[in-house]
C-alpha cells in the first residue's frame, strides 16, 4: 500500500524560487526545545533556514529546491513533537499590522513627548527664574514643530474611531480624547502666537502616548489569543487517507477533500469529516459528537460525523454527503444561538457611555460660568479647554486593558486559554455553571477500571498484546498496563481479538467470546452496566478488563469547591440517564438531566437565564455548541471537537477540570480590581476637575496628575495576579 | 544662549536617531517573538546552524 502525504496546499513560494512552510508544533515549552528543533531541522539537506517563534509555537521553514515538506514532519516527530502544517488566516494578519501600526504611533508619540518635555521643563523653570519672552517663545514653536506632526500621526486609531461613532451617532471613549487633544493643541498654537506662559504640546502629547500604551496592551491580547486559538485550530487539522482512482492512498489535509471523495478510515482512527459509508462494517464511538458512550454498528450507507471513533473494521467513507439531521440540527441551532446571545457591554464601554457626556457638560458649564462671572471670552475658553485636556481617560484608557493583560497572563498559567477578549469580565458574573458529561466531566479517552484486580505479570503481558491491536479498548489497555515493547508474532482479527504467544503459551485479547470468557464477562458487567469489557486469556487463565469512561480526577474536589463559593452546579448530557445517573452521584450533584437533544440543553439554559441567573456553560460535544453560545459565556476542554472549540469563550488543556474553577476566581479577582481602578480614576478626576474649573491648571500640574494617575492603575492592575495563598486549592 | 543654536539640533536629532532606530527594529520583526528572543540570549554554542535573514 503506497503511503504518501500530500502537503502542497501549504506550502508557499517566496523570492529566489525558495519555499516556505509555516507549522504549529505541539510541545515546545522551553528554550531547549527551540534550540534542539532549530538544529534538528537546520540539519536537513535544503532547508535555508529553520525559526522558532516560542512566543506563538510556531516554526517556519524555508528551504530551495524539491524538499518534501513532509519530511519535515516526520524529522519532528523524530525530535519528539507533533507538527501541523498552518495557514495564516486573514484576520491574523490584519490584526498584526494592526498592532504593528499602533507600535510605530506610539514610538512616535514617546519620541515626541520626551522631547516636547524637554523643552516644557525648560520653561516652566524659567517662568519661575529668567526666561525672555523670545526664549519662550522659540521653545513654544519648537514644540508646535515636534507636537502637530507627531500628533496628526499617532492620533490616528483615535481619530478615526471617533469619526466612526459620531458618523453612527455614538459616543465612544475616542471622543472626548479627539477633542481634547485637538482642542488642546490649536489653543496651544494661539497661545504661542500671543506670546503665553502656557502651552498645552506637552498634555497633549502624553495623553496619546499613554492612550496608545492602554491601546496597544488591549490589542496584543487579543492578538495572543487569536494566535492561539489558530494554533488549536491547527493542530486538530488532521489529515485524512484519500482514495484516489486507482485505488491508491496519500494523506492529504482536511481542508482539500470535495464532497464525492473516497476516504478509507482505519481501526481506531477519528472520522476527519462527515460522510456515508459505502462498504465495510464496523462500530462507532460517537462519544465525542453526541455524548453517548454506547457504540453504534456501522455499514453500508450509515452516516459518519467528523469527530467519531472508528472502532475495529475498515470502512470506506464517500465524503461530505451527511447532510444528518444531527448535524443540520446543530447548525441550525447554533446560528440562532449566536443571532440571541446579548452583546455583553464592555466595563469599559459602559464606562465610556457614561463619561463621555460628563465631560463634555463640565467644560461647557466651565466656559460659561467664567463668562458670565466677567472673565473674557478668551480666558474663559482657555480654562474650559484645561478642563477637557485634565479630564481626558488617561487613567481610564490604561485602567482596564493593564487588569486584563495581567489576568489572562494568570489564566494562561492555569492552562486556560481565552478565545474572546470580554470573557475575563463575562466570567467574573458566573453564578450557575451547566457540564455536560461526557468528554467534560469524564476524560475523552476510555480507561481500564479495574487494573488492580489482575496480576500485574498479567496485565504487563495483556498490554504488550494489546499494542497489536488497533482496536480503542484494547488502546485502553496498552495504556492501563503502560506498555512499550509489542510481542513478537501476533494475529489480528478484526472485530474478535488479537492472539499472541509467549514461551509456548498461547496469548489471546478481544471480545469475551474470542477468549471464551463470557462467565467472567456477565460477572463484571452485572456489575458494572456501563461500562464496555474486554478479556484476557493467557493458555487456560481468563481475565476481564472494565473500560469506561473515567471521571477527571479532580472533578468531585472541583464540584464540591464550586457549590462552597455559592456557584450552582448542574449536568446536562445526551447519554442515556443510568450513565448520568451515576456520574451525578459520585460528584454529589443532584440536578442532573439526561438524554437531552441540544436544542433541550439550550431550553434549559435559557430558562436559567430567565430567572436572572449567569449561566457558564462547559462542553465539549458537537451537541453542545448551541449551548456554548446561548450561554452568558462558555468553555471547552482541549479535546472538543472543532465546532465547540470555535464556539467557546475559552479554552482549558490538560485532564484535570480544576483550570475551570481557576479561571472563575481569576476572572473574579480580576474584575473587582477593574472596578478599583475605574473608581482609582473618578477619584483622580473628583481632585483634578476642580483645580481645572478653578482656572488653576497649569501644564506642569496637568502633567503631574496625568502620568501619576497612570501609574497607580498601572501599579493596582498588578494585583490582579492571583495570589498563592488566595488561590481556590483542590 | 547661542548655544541653543547647537544644543536644540542636536537634542532633536538625537531624538530622531532613537525613534528610526526603532522603527527600524520593529520592521525587522524583532518584536515578534519576545519570549523566544530572552532565551536566545542566554543559548549555548551560539546560534543554531541556520542561515539567518531578516529575523
Amino acid at each position: 500500500m503506497l503511503d504518501t502525504r500530500d502537503l502542497s496546499h501549504f506550502v508557499r513560494p517566496i523570492d529566489g524560487g525558495a519555499a516556505r512552510i509555516d507549522l504549529a508544533v505541539d510541545g515546545i515549552t522551553c528554550a531547549g526545545c527551540m534550540a534542539a528543533i532549530e538544529r534538528g531541522i537546520a540539519a536537513l539537506p535544503q532547508v535555508t533556514r529553520a525559526r522558532v517563534n516560542l512566543t506563538n509555537r510556531r516554526l517556519a521553514v524555508e528551504w530551495n529546491g524539491s524538499l518534501d515538506p513532509a519530511r519535515i514532519i516526520e524529522r519532528l516527530s523524530d525530535l519528539g513533537y507533533r507538527a501541523y502544517p498552518f495557514e495564516t488566516s486573514r484576520a491574523e494578519d490584519q490584526e498584526r499590522r494592526e498592532a504593528q501600526f499602533l507600535l510605530r504611533c506610539l514610538a512616535v508619540a514617546a519620541f515626541a513627548t520626551m522631547n516636547i518635555m524637554l523643552l516644557s521643563v525648560s520653561v516652566w523653570s524659567g517662568n519661575i527664574s529668567d526666561i525672555t519672552v523670545e526664549q519662550r517663545d522659540f521653545f513654544h514653536w519648537l514644540s508646535a514643530l515636534i507636537a502637530l506632526p507627531a500628533a496628526a500621526y499617532a492620533g490616528q486609531p483615535f481619530f478615526r474611531s471617533a469619526v466612526r461613532a459620531l458618523l453612527a451617532r455614538n459616543l465612544n471613549m475616542d471622543v472626548p480624547i479627539t477633542l481634547g487633544v485637538v482642542l488642546a493643541l490649536g489653543m496651544s498654537v494661539v497661545e504661542t502666537l500671543d506670546h503665553a506662559t502656557h502651552a498645552y504640546f506637552d498634555s497633549a502629547m502624553m495623553l496619546l502616548t499613554f492612550l496608545l500604551v492602554g491601546r496597544w496592551l488591549d490589542q496584543n491580547l487579543r492578538r495572543r489569543t487569536r494566535a492561539v486559538a489558530g494554533n488549536l485550530a491547527a493542530l486538530k487539522a488532521e489529515t485524512a487517507a484519500k482514495l484516489n482512482c486507482c485505488g491508491e492512498i496519500s494523506e492529504v489535509p482536511v481542508a482539500s477533500l470535495r464532497p464525492g471523495d473516497l476516504m478509507l478510515v482505519r481501526p481506531g482512527e477519528r472520522v476527519a469529516v462527515d460522510g456515508v459509508v459505502t462498504e465495510g462494517r464496523s462500530e462507532i464511538d460517537q462519544s465525542l459528537v453526541t455524548g453517548e458512550t454506547m457504540h453504534v454498528p456501522a455499514g453500508t450507507g450509515t452516516k459518519l460525523y467528523a469527530g467519531t471513533l472508528n472502532g475495529y473494521g475498515t470502512l470506506r467513507v464517500e465524503v461530505g454527503a451527511a447532510n444528518g439531521t444531527l448535524l443540520d440540527e446543530v447548525m441550525r441551532l447554533l446560528d440562532r444561538a449566536v443571532e440571541a446571545r446579548s452583546r455583553y457591554v464592555r466595563l469599559a464601554d459602559r464606562a465610556a457611555r457614561l463619561y463621555a457626556p460628563v465631560v463634555h457638560v463640565t467644560a461647557l458649564a466651565t466656559l460659561l460660568g467664567w463668562v458670565l462671572i466677567g472673565a473674557s471670552w478668551h480666558d474663559a475658553l482657555v480654562t474650559a479647554i484645561a478642563v477637557l485636556i485634565i479630564t481626558c481617560p488617561c487613567a481610564l484608557g490604561l485602567a482596564i486593558p493593564a487588569v486584563q493583560v495581567v489576568a489572562s497572563g494568570a489564566l494562561f498559567r492555569s492552562g486556560v486559554l481565552l478565545n474572546a477578549g470580554d470573557a475575563i469580565e463575562r466570567l467574573a458574573q458566573v453564578d450557575t455553571v451547566l457540564f455536560d458529561k461526557t468528554g467534560t466531566l469524564t476524560l475523552p479517552d476510555p480507561e481500564v477500571v479495574n487494573a488492580g484486580d489482575v496480576p500485574a505479570q498479567r496485565m504487563e503481558l495483556a498490554g504488550r498484546l494489546a499494542l497489536a491491536s488497533s482496536h480503542p479498548l484494547a488502546a485502553a489497555v496498552a495504556r492501563a498496563a503502560k506498555a512499550k515493547t509489542p510481542l513478537a508474532r501476533c494475529t489480528e482479527f478484526p472485530g474478535q481479538g488479537v492472539i499472541g504467544e509467549i514461551d509456548g503459551v498461547e496469548l489471546k485479547l478481544g471480545s469475551p467470546a474470542f477468549c471464551s470468557a463470557e462467565r467472567e464477562a456477565q460477572v463484571l458487567a452485572a456489575a458494572d452496566p456501563e461500562a464496555s469489557v474486554i478479556a484476557f486469556a493467557y493458555g487456560s487463565e481468563r481475565h476481564v478488563f472494565a473500560v469506561r469512561q473515567k471521571l477527571r480526577a479532580d472533578a468531585a474536589a472541583v464540584v464540591a469547591g464550586l457549590r462552597r463559593r455559592g456557584i450552582a452546579i448542574e449536568v446536562l448530557s445526551g447519554d442515556r440517564a443510568p450513565a448520568v445517573e451515576h456520574v451525578a452521584r459520585q460528584l454529589g450533584v443532584t440536578a442532573w438531566r439526561a438524554d437531552l437533544k441540544p436544542a433541550e440543553k439550550i431550553a434549559r439554559i435559557a430558562a436559567l437565564k430567565a430567572q436572572g441567573r449567569n449561566v457558564l456553560m462547559v462542553g465539549d460535544g458537537l451537541n453542545d455548541a448551541p449551548a456554548l453560545a446561548a450561554a452568558d459565556v462558555s468553555m471547552s476542554p482541549v479535546s472538543a471537537t472543532h465546532l465547540s472549540q470555535a464556539t467557546a469563550d475559552a479554552v482549558f488543556l490538560g485532564e484535570k477540570l480544576s483550570p475551570v474553577a481557576e479561571a472563575l476566581a481569576i476572572a473574579r479577582r480580576a474584575r473587582r480590581v477593574m472596578r478599583q481602578n475605574l473608581l482609582l480614576a473618578a477619584i483622580y478626576n473628583a481632585i483634578a476637575v476642580p483645580i481645572a474649573i478653578a482656572g488653576l491648571a497649569t501644564p506642569l500640574i496637568a502633567a503631574i496628575a496625568m502620568s501619576g494617575s497612570s501609574m497607580l492603575v498601572t501599579a493596582n492592575a498588578l494585583r490582579a495576579k492571583p495570589r498563592e495563598s488566595a488561590r481556590w486549592k483542590f | 544662549m547661542e548655544v541653543l543654536i547647537y544644543l536644540v539640533p542636536l537634542a532633536l536629532g538625537l531624538g530622531l536617531l532613537g525613534l528610526g532606530a526603532f522603527l527600524w527594529t520593529l520592521k525587522s520583526g524583532q518584536y515578534d517573538d519576545l519570549d523566544g528572543a530572552a532565551w536566545r540570549a542566554i543559548m549555548d554554542e551560539g546560534e543554531p546552524q541556520e542561515v539567518e535573514d531578516r529575523g
